[in-house]
């Protein structure tokens, strides 16, 4: 597990460092002790009625998940759906002839989700069916196949087609969230950062520190993630890492800041905030040639770049104009537009995948919240009612962002659908939670062995 | 336009105090070795000073020559405004004292650690904790201190000294300190 130094063409030696001080932080924690439990908080007003079905198992001995309750668990806690309780069923089918539509009538149900497992060799195939209860029909059926292991990557895949199916909107429940927990005991701060299932569950430690650890972003390809540490002598370095091989590299360790790392659309390049010419100001990284370009120079505090979905533009913070307020900077010609002009402190923007508006922090009457402003009609609305709220990130399928808030002195992260519709939170069993990322893509894609939409 | 001679005038000091003494032409210095040249020059043009002084857990004890009832720690706690990097008047009395110390004693080392209060964004809140060590700095070295004296390091809103989510807490948490080492 050691480190490679990098093999820098530009003349700048900062570039290259020993790896041995970097393997000595490293440390990979497998235990999942700080998972994250979600409550939903405000679901929609009349959620669909679904019913899922556990799943049997046709192989022998047990399996060691409930892929049906993982499934469950998911729409539920989607906030659009209302599940049946298992202990109200009539009957528990796993198959199409054992389906009695007045049962699940009866019951008021609107849409039924049926299944079962059996092994394929040593894999294992999932086969799930979808019914429109008042249709009496089946919509949908698809057969997967994965191993022992990614089981709850297959439940989690299942209810994202019957999201999608249901709702029209693509799901995001195979994605995960990177987070930075802390805990204090005395003086002593323990900073980790965290990658979790959406829903929580198979939470796992990538790194653990005793100094800050922040602005945890991922690669769009989503196996490497870039973050600023303080780990070597107190002083911040970004840092690359690969979550595959475990392996990191440190990007930059200029003097003074070395900040807000953001991937291009194409993983190709990395935006940043540096300091060293005097300024926060924002450079731009080429990861594969190391040459830096500087982006914005102003005496003012420029920081938080995010690219537009393009790559051809950075959204950006600067109080050059007094205040906190959110900037675009075209790349071609560094022209620079603002775009915020209401409210005293406006920071960490990132567009919306389709364009159509920023999600953003947005201090109202002295609070800080999460907001959407959107770009055609140059309207705010504020979307979270907590208050300290910051480090929003969008789930890849643009309809739900997560975000740190503070509810009762604590630090945790809160989920909220992007039309305010849906908000969870999700409290942490230890520690305060804070700085959530939303992966960019599916953690694992599923090709259907069969399939078929007769509905 | 007072203004923005202000803000001129600002920059101007920044460039002038994050680049030092060394005029490297690569685009990041190194602290290590110019810095240490730098210093020893400083050394060696400072004058024999009247006062003593020594480095205690961080904090810098002067006295009078031969005078140690007459010992004092000074402060090294700044605090600044919100979203302010303006150094309070109220502070520039016990600053002078880390001023003439520092130009009195030219081989001082110190470390200002700039820090935001939790509200607002990290990223900005780095980058204003920066700034607020930095006009500490620069008006350290208005006063004569070298800038191959002292580090800049910025931590944002990540150590808090006082973790009550009010103005209470807030308060004490937007500051500069002073280590010395």
């Amino acid at each position: 597990m050691q480190d490679e130094g990098i093999k820098s063409r530009s003349s700048c030696r900062l570039f290259i460092l020993p790896a041995f001080a970097l393997s000595l932080a490293l440390c990979f924690a497998p235990a999942a002790w700080s998972e994250l439990r979600i409550e939903v908080t405000q679901g929609v007003d009349n959620g669909l009625r679904i019913a899922v079905v556990p799943m049997q198992w046709r192989g022998r001995g047990r399996l060691p998940l409930d892929v049906g309750g993982v499934i469950n668990s998911d729409l539920r806690l989607s906030g659009r759906f209302e599940n049946l309780p298992v202990s109200q069923m009539l009957s528990l089918p796993g198959e199409a002839r054992e389906v009695y539509y007045r049962d699940w009538r009866l019951l008021d149900v609107e849409y039924l989700v049926i299944g079962y497992l059996e092994p394929a060799g040593t894999n294992i195939q999932l086969h799930f069916e979808l019914y429109n209860v008042f249709k009496r029909a089946m919509t949908l059926s698809q057969t997967i196949e994965g191993t022992r292991e990614q089981l709850r990557d297959m439940g989690h895949h299942v209810s994202d087609v019957i999201f999608e199916q249901l709702t029209g909107i693509e799901g995001a429940f195979a994605t995960r969230i990177m987070y930075v927990t802390v805990e204090e005991s005395g003086a002593e701060r323990l900073f980790r950062l965290n990658i979790a299932d959406a829903d929580g569950h198979r939470a796992q430690t990538i790194l653990e520190s005793k100094e800050p650890l922040l602005s945890a972003t991922w690669a769009p390809d989503g196996k490497r993630v870039a973050y600023v540490s303080f780990e070597r002598n107190q002083r911040p370095a970004i840092y690359l890492h690969d979550l595959q091989t475990g392996t990191r590299e440190i990007i930059t360790n200029f003097t003074g800041l070395n900040s807000a790392p953001a991937f291009s659309p194409d993983g190709k390049q990395m935006a940043m905030v540096l300091s060293k010419d005097g300024n926060p100001d924002i450079y731009i990284l080429d990861l594969q040639s190391r040459r830096l370009r500087r982006v914005t120079r102003h005496y003012g505090i420029d920081t938080e770049p995010s690219w537009t979905p393009d790559g051809e533009a950075l959204i950006f913070t600067s109080n050059r104009g007094g205040k906190p307020q959110i900037y675009q900077i075209r790349l071609v010609d560094f022209q620079i537009q603002r775009l915020t002009f209401e409210g005293d402190y406006n920071a960490r923007a990132s567009l919306l995948s389709d364009g159509s508006g920023l999600i953003l922090v947005h201090r109202r009457d002295g609070i800080f919240h999460i907001a959407l402003l959107d770009l055609k009609r140059g309207r705010f609305t504020v979307l979270t009612e907590t208050s300290l709220d910051e480090s929003p990130s969008v789930a890849p399928n643009g309809s739900m962002l997560i975000y740190a808030t503070l509810v009762d002195d604590k630090g945790i992260l809160a989920m909220v659908s992007i039309d305010g519709g849906v908000k969870f939170n999700l409290p942490s069993t230890r520690g305060h939670v804070r700085e959530p990322a939303w992966s960019p893509k599916k953690t694992m894609q599923f090709e259907p062995v069969a399939q078929d939409f007769p509905g | 336009m007072e203004k923005a001679k202000l803000h001129g005038l600002y920059a101007l000091s920044l460039t002038i105090f994050l680049l030092g003494g060394c005029a490297t032409t690569t685009p990041a210095y190194t602290p290590s070795a110019s810095e240490d040249q730098t210093a020893d020059q400083d050394r060696a043009l400072v004058s024999p000073s009247r006062s003593e002084s020594r480095v205690q857990d961080g904090r810098l004890v002067i006295s009078a020559d031969g005078d140690r009832a007459g010992a004092e720690m000074l402060n090294g706690m700044f605090y600044f405004d919100f979203d302010q990097a303006i150094v309070k008047r109220t502070n520039h009395a016990e600053l002078n004292k880390h001023a003439r110390a520092l130009k009195g004693d030219g081989s001082l080392r110190l470390r200002l650690e700039g820090h935001a209060d939790e509200r607002g964004t990290r990223e900005y809140n780095l980058a204003l904790g920066e700034r607020r060590a930095i006009a500490v700095g620069a008006y350290l070295m208005a006063q004569g201190a070298s800038r191959a004296q002292f580090e800049v390091i910025s931590y944002g809103e990540e150590k808090p000294v006082n973790a009550t989510h009010s103005e209470a807490g807030w308060v004490q948490n937007r500051r500069v300190e002073i280590v010395y080492r």
